[in-house]
């Protein structure tokens, strides 16, 4: 049983299709583990044994009978709670949604589904998406599986610890500004932000509509790509979904050769409020892949020192228009509706009632933001950033093939460090916020741990839009060379639960 | 700095639909107007000749073909609902307020 749970999703699907394991073993073995591990480390928010065990099962049948498999069916998988999942509960993290059961499936439940995937549960994340940490999510934080005392980043702080504590070999999350990328990198896991509408976002809860990407969460690169060749693809229920093929991401992932490549380092990504053991294991990433045979450049992107900024007007200005359909009125949470309050009081007294201190400082903020008389120097200058981002991106992709850099300034923050101080908070996400913004393609890896507190460092590693397959080909590169030189995954390194 | 006032976020939080608490009001007018400026400092590279972007596709009328499928039924549709009656969302008064 132990065995089982280390695998990747790649050897996993292998094992299942020659008839190695079944199916409901591999499931098994996992809720087994869950019961053992997550009351300490809660990653999940519901589990769906049922669900589970009745897929799984269906697997078996299906090779029983002669079917061929899909590369990942009978694989267990960790669902961020924010899409929306057909008879199991979905509540973003936040008290509003409590209970709420959704009468249908997101695009990428579906495709997860139809691709034979079991679907474990769902998984802990700050509320709404807002946060990078998971400590805003109303039921509670996750602790990061290399050290429980710390976060294990957010907002899909639930999917990350999952993998890190192989409670499943495969999880998804959603990055609207490093949710996806930020948990890999403190957990020593891989994510992977695809292209701005290469997932579909059909049932995927709104935070912030021109940034949010789903994307695929693993424990390997090979693993990242055969999830993200499941989940991606267009979608006409997504008036945003692009509308081209899938870039061969699995071929890239199984080539992984950096040879001739250029690689460009962004110089803005470096300094002050970066933690030394942090830029040292990036510097190292750096160098490997030049003895991988890339080639190295140094590029300046100068309007991504303004990115922060302007994400954190333009998220929030987009989540409280997002958020205003939660109005107590067709679903979720009703406080007050006692016949001596109006439809109007009664919504009030929910969303307060119903929201958390994050959720409620963005709604504002992006009320303030939009309002008259600040639009123009606020939200209308923000707009302007991203245009210059953008334009920064489109100046270094015609030097270099890929850009990288640290994913994330610092490793795990201890839980409770930054919880009342949302500046300190948002920093987290500097390096990744960019191409939210500009809407690319963009990979969290692992390079090490950080000599000073032995916690996992992350790789970022940027692409042009609908060029994910690059992340691919340089994440294999890199994964395989490291554990060429270590001798074994990372995670190993990570102490038993 | 553009600080924020009580009165402010009070404002605020009445157009986003927030019953404030007044602990909330003075927690939450720190908060924002640090926040706000640090924010502010997008406006010092926003030139009058920088066009806006406000959503990285460059999209507009997405269309489909216009063909009868199958929905939610309205069982399924109020399932959610906190309140209901004869087939549709019962919600509290709306009309006849000041």
């Amino acid at each position: 049983m132990a065995d089982l749970i280390k695998l990747t999703a790649a050897q996993t699907a292998e094992r299942i299709a020659s008839g190695e394991t079944t199916a409901v073993e591999v499931a098994e073995a996992h809720l087994a583990r869950i019961d053992a591990v997550d009351e300490k480390v809660h990653a999940f928010l519901h589990l769906d044994r049922e669900g589970a065990l009745a897929k799984a099962r269906e697997v078996d049948a299906k090779r029983e009978r002669g079917e061929r498999l899909g590369p990942l069916a009978g694989v267990p998988l960790a669902l961020k709670d924010i899409f929306t999942t057909e008879g199991v509960p979905t509540t973003v993290g936040s008290k509003i949604l409590e209970g709420w059961i959704p009468p249908y499936d997101a695009t990428v439940t579906r495709k997860l589904k139809e691709a034979d995937v079991v679907i474990l549960g769902k998984t802990n994340m700050d509320e709404f998406a807002m946060g990078s940490s998971t400590e805003n999510s109303a039921y509670g934080p996750t602790g990061n599986p290399w050290d429980l005392t710390r976060i294990p980043g957010g907002s899909g702080g639930g999917s990350s610890a999952a993998l890190a504590s192989y409670q499943a070999p495969l999880a998804i999350g959603t990055d609207t500004g490093g949710s996806i990328r930020q948990p890999a990198a403190v957990t020593g896991t891989v994510g992977v932000k695809p292209t701005y509408g290469g997932v579909s976002r059909y049932g995927m809860v709104a935070f912030s509509s021109s940034l949010d990407q789903g994307g695929p969460c693993a424990r390997t690169v090979l693993d990242a790509a055969l999830l993200h060749s499941v989940m991606a693809g267009h979608d006409e229920l997504d008036s945003t979904s692009i509308d081209q093929p899938v870039p061969d991401v699995v071929a890239a992932a199984r080539q992984g050769d950096v040879r001739g490549l250029r690689v460009g380092v962004v110089r803005e990504f470096a300094g002050e409020g970066y933690q030394a053991g942090v830029m040292q294991r990036v510097d190292e990433g750096v160098e490997l892949l030049r003895e991988l045979g890339a080639e190295i450049v140094e590029v300046s992107c100068p309007s991504f020192t303004k990115a922060l900024a302007a994400y954190y007007l333009i998220a929030p200005s987009e989540c409280s228009s997002n958020l205003a359909r939660f109005d107590a009125m067709r679903y979720g949470l009703r406080v007050g509706d006692d016949g001596s309050h109006s439809a109007e009081e009664v919504t009030s007294l929910t969303r307060e009632a119903g929201f958390g201190d994050e959720v409620k400082r963005r709604v504002m903020l992006g009320t303030y933001a939009l309002s008259s008389g600040y639009y123009d120097a606020y939200y209308g200058s923000a707009q302007k950033v991203r245009t210059l981002i953008t334009r920064d991106f489109e100046r270094a992709f015609g030097q270099v093939d890929v850009l990288v850099s640290p994913t994330t300034p610092t490793t795990a923050f201890p839980i409770g460090e930054r919880a009342d101080d949302p500046m300190a908070m948002y920093l987290a996400d500097l390096c990744t916020i960019p191409s939210n913004l500009a809407g690319n393609a963009a990979m969290s890896v692992p390079c090490g741990l950080a000599p000073e507190d032995g916690l996992p460092v992350g790789l970022q590693i940027v692409a042009p839009a609908m060029a994910d397959d690059r992340l691919y080909r340089v994440g294999t590169a890199v994964e395989a060379a490291y554990q060429a030189r270590w001798g074994h995954p990372l995670l190993e390194e990570a102490p038993s639960l | 700095m553009p600080g924020i006032s009580r009165e402010e976020v009070a404002h605020l939080a009445r157009l986003a639909r927030l019953e404030l608490s007044g602990e909330e009001l003075d927690h939450f007018a720190g908060q924002l107007g640090d926040i706000i400026g640090a924010v502010a400092e997008v406006s010092d590279v926003a030139a009058e000749d920088v066009p806006p972007t406000s959503h990285p596709l460059p999209l507009t009328n997405v269309m489909r073909p216009d063909l009868v499928r199958p929905g939610l039924t309205a069982q399924q549709a109020l399932s959610g609902a906190p309140a209901e009656e004869q087939q549709r969302f019962k919600v509290p008064q709306i009309l006849g307020e000041e």
